[in-house]
């Protein structure tokens, strides 16, 4: 691999600390992402896919902290860099846009507003130049009548305009890396096609690097070109999307595609994986997935496995890849199972 | 094989009103179902789908008699619901049970699982007092909890755990027919198999017949017989499962599953971007409710209401609203894009 690293991170470390608990929420993360491609991040509800985005930005409020780890973008490490770097490095170069457009839109300004605050506090445009960018930034993202539009308040669009908008907002600075945490989770299909699609069609035209969050493998399918699976606050499985879909290797990653019903083809028995996530409160100190995987053994639920490269590019956190497996040798020779 | 009718809604309306001006007066209608028809089965699940705000769950509450429907009726094993005093349909309840989205939403925080159970079967009488609390242990094994998690309350579960609390309380009362409400959609897919697997494994057992409400078509494929499109309070499909999915004929059921993403990297298909948002069903376009996005459309279209029926050269069973299907499957009727 010779292709340009936008971001690089290394063993990142998110923690929520109280007087009587501590939840690791991202707890050893490390994936790169080479320029101009997009990077798929999956796994369950809770698996820290959000804190991982929220810590890249440094938006970790009380009383979360980031406290190990380096996050490299373009060879400078953001856990390092002063709050004003940092603060033009939002906005500037990294955007992220939310699930829900509702909550991060503010109710009492109109669109055109909002748009223009963003033009003004990062390119220092005026009144006149912000609105002409802004309907111009409208128009890009596929919004009819944007002079319209400018003049109206969040409730008066609906949902997948609100995201239109968001996008449009973060798109306001050219940033060179997107990150979109579940963007149409919150969408129907066919709205949902409309933004992926959008998404796409922008990352071709300026060259952006995308982080794409989501649970939905379909999407993670369809828009990325890498993909770093999570479980527990770790990436237990980090590969390109078509070694992924073809040759997954991590337990989770496989029943994780047991699971899904398709819609293309009929599967006859789902095959769920068992029980449900441990809580972060109470996390195993072995293997994370060691109560729900099959092929468990002693070694894992005693010993955490490190994420190793075991073919070129993909990475994997698992004893079965290990020479200190003595579980299943079956496993071993074929790896798990598929059966869709 | 003959199965027997069990529930039959019959031209179908739900229009809320919209209060407005100085006297609160009713201005307008949401036109949230309208003029809806279809049967279930004894022992078949029948799904509806369609994007948000096409009148699936009001179709659900209307069968509940949440709602009382502005027209129309339905009948549930031969009687008319619709024709039932209050008292009359609380008892029709114990044979139609709901399960919904959110289950903790519908489970009070203040019961213990025993207690949910219990008061269920109360209600309906339908297990004596001294039984209550075995046959609460009995319905958690049978959806896969452990009887001996009776005496907690719903916080102390997981989500799936949860819906399978919720699962435990509609089959608590033996009904016949349970109204699936989105009952997986909040679910990690993980969990979510687990859950649908509970819920053919059940109906297999108990011989149940659901109505499954779901936007994901998916989880649709997986456990319908027979599914019903909607769009914007309209019925404008229904077939058989491998017939909807393999041989779809209204414009909008191809785009709406055209625009599903593939779980495969290798499969690159077509899809139909669709233009713009569903319009609002307050005042629904003319005709034909999908012209304005739909690729298809002519002038009819926006004049004429097609009917919902079968055309010749489809399966028997199979039923679309459209005025062109014929000339769209033959190819004479392209689209505009
Ligand atoms: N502000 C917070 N305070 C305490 N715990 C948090 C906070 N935000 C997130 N967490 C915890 O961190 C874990 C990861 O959360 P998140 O990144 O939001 O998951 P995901 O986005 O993958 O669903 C969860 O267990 C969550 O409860
Ligand atoms: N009680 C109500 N009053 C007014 N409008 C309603 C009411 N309930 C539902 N609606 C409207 O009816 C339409 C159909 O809603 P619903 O049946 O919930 O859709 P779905 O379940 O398919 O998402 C929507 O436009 C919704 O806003
Ligand atoms: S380390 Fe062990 S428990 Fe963990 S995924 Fe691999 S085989 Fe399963
Ligand atoms: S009736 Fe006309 S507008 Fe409606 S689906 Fe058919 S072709 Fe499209
Ligand atoms: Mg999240
Ligand atoms: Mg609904």
């Amino acid at each position: 691999m010779s292709e340009e690293i936008i971001l690089d991170i290394k063993n990142l470390q998110t923690v929520f600390r109280d007087e009587d608990s501590e939840v690791r929420a991202v707890d050893g993360v490390s994936f790169s992402l080479p320029k101009g491609k997009t990077l798929g991040v999956v796994g369950e509800s809770g698996s820290g896919k959000s804190v991982t985005a929220l810590s890249i930005l440094r938006l970790i409020d009380h009383p979360g902290k980031v406290e190990g780890g380096e996050i490299n973008f373009k060879g400078k490490d953001l856990t390092k860099i002063s709050d004003k770097e940092m603060r033009s490095i939002r906005g500037n170069q990294i955007s992220m846009i939310f699930q829900e457009p509702m909550t991060s839109l503010n109710p009492v300004y109109t669109i055109g507003q909002q748009i223009r605050e963003t033009l003004k506090v990062h390119q220092g445009l005026g009144k006149q130049s912000g609105n002409e960018k802004s309907v111009e930034l409208l128009k890009l993202v596929g919004i009819p009548s944007p002079e319209d539009r400018i003049k109206q308040y969040p409730h008066e669009l609906s949902g997948g305009m609100r995201q239109r908008v968001m996008i449009a907002i973060a798109l306001a600075c050219n940033p060179e890396l997107l990150i979109a945490d579940e963007p149409t989770t919150a969408l129907d299909v066919t709205i949902q096609a409309q933004i992926l699609e959008l998404i796409n069609r922008l990352q071709d035209e300026m060259g952006m690097s995308v982080i794409m969050i989501t649970h939905d493998m379909g999407v993670v399918a369809e828009t990325c070109d890498y993909v770093a699976v999570m479980y527990g606050g770790k990436v237990v499985e980090y590969a390109d999307v078509k070694t992924l879909f073809k040759d997954p290797k991590h337990p989770y990653t496989v029943g994780l595609l047991n699971s899904i019903p398709r819609h293309d083809i009929d599967v006859d028995e789902l095959e769920p994986i068992r029980g449900s996530v441990p809580s972060p409160k109470d996390m195993p100190k072995g293997c994370r997935f060691a109560s729900r995987c099959p092929f468990a053994t002693d070694l894992c639920v005693e010993e955490l496995p490190s994420l190793d490269e075991i073919e070129d590019g993909n990475e994997v956190r698992c004893w079965i890849y290990s020479d200190r497996w003595d579980g299943d040798p079956e496993v071993k020779e074929h790896g798990p199972k598929r059966t869709s | 094989m003959a199965q027997k009718e069990l529930l039959k809604v019959k031209n179908l309306k739900q229009y809320f009103p919209i209060k407005g001006g100085f006297f609160g007066r009713t201005v307008n209608h949401v036109k949230a179902v309208d003029d809806v028809s279809f049967e279930i089965k004894e022992g078949e699940t029948l799904s509806l789908v369609g994007e948000s705000g096409c009148g699936k769950s009001t179709t659900g509450r209307a069968i509940l008699r949440l709602d009382d429907p502005t027209e129309g009726t339905i009948e549930f094993n031969g009687e008319d619901l619709l024709a039932l005093n209050k008292k009359e349909m609380r008892n029709r309840r114990k044979d139609i049970q709901v399960i919904f989205q959110d289950p903790y939403a519908s489970l009070n925080p203040r019961q213990s699982v025993y207690q949910i159970l219990a008061e269920a079967m109360e209600i309906q009488n339908v297990v004596p007092k001294q039984k209550r609390r075995e046959r609460a242990i009995e319905l958690l094994e049978t959806v896969g909890l452990n009887g001996d998690q009776v005496d907690r309350y719903p916080h102390e579960f997981s989500g799936g755990q949860r819906q399978r609390i919720g699962i435990a309380r509609a089959l608590a009362v033996e009904p016949k027919l349970i109204i699936c409400d989105e009952a997986v959609s909040a679910l990690d897919v993980s969990v979510q198999a687990q859950v649908l697997n509970l819920l053919k494994k059940l109906q297999r057992e108990f011989n149940l017949t659901f109505l499954f409400i779901a936007h994901d078509l998916g989880v649709v494929r997986h456990i319908s017989d027979r599914i019903i499109v909607m769009y914007l309070g309209k019925v404008v499909e229904i077939a058989d499962k491998k017939t909807l999915f393999e041989n779809p004929q209204h414009p909008y059921t191809k785009a709406l599953l055209s625009a599903i993403p593939t779980p495969d990297p290798e499969v690159k298909k077509e899809r139909i971007v669709l233009e713009g948002d569903v319009p609002s069903p307050i005042n629904p376009p003319s005709g034909c409710r999908f012209h304005t996005r739909c690729p298809f459309a002519t002038e009819v279209c926006a004049e004429k209401v097609p009917e919902l029926k079968n055309h010749g050269f489809m399966e028997e069973g199979h039923r679309a609203a459209c005025h062109h299907v014929d000339e769209i499957a033959s190819g004479e009727l392209g689209p505009k894009y």
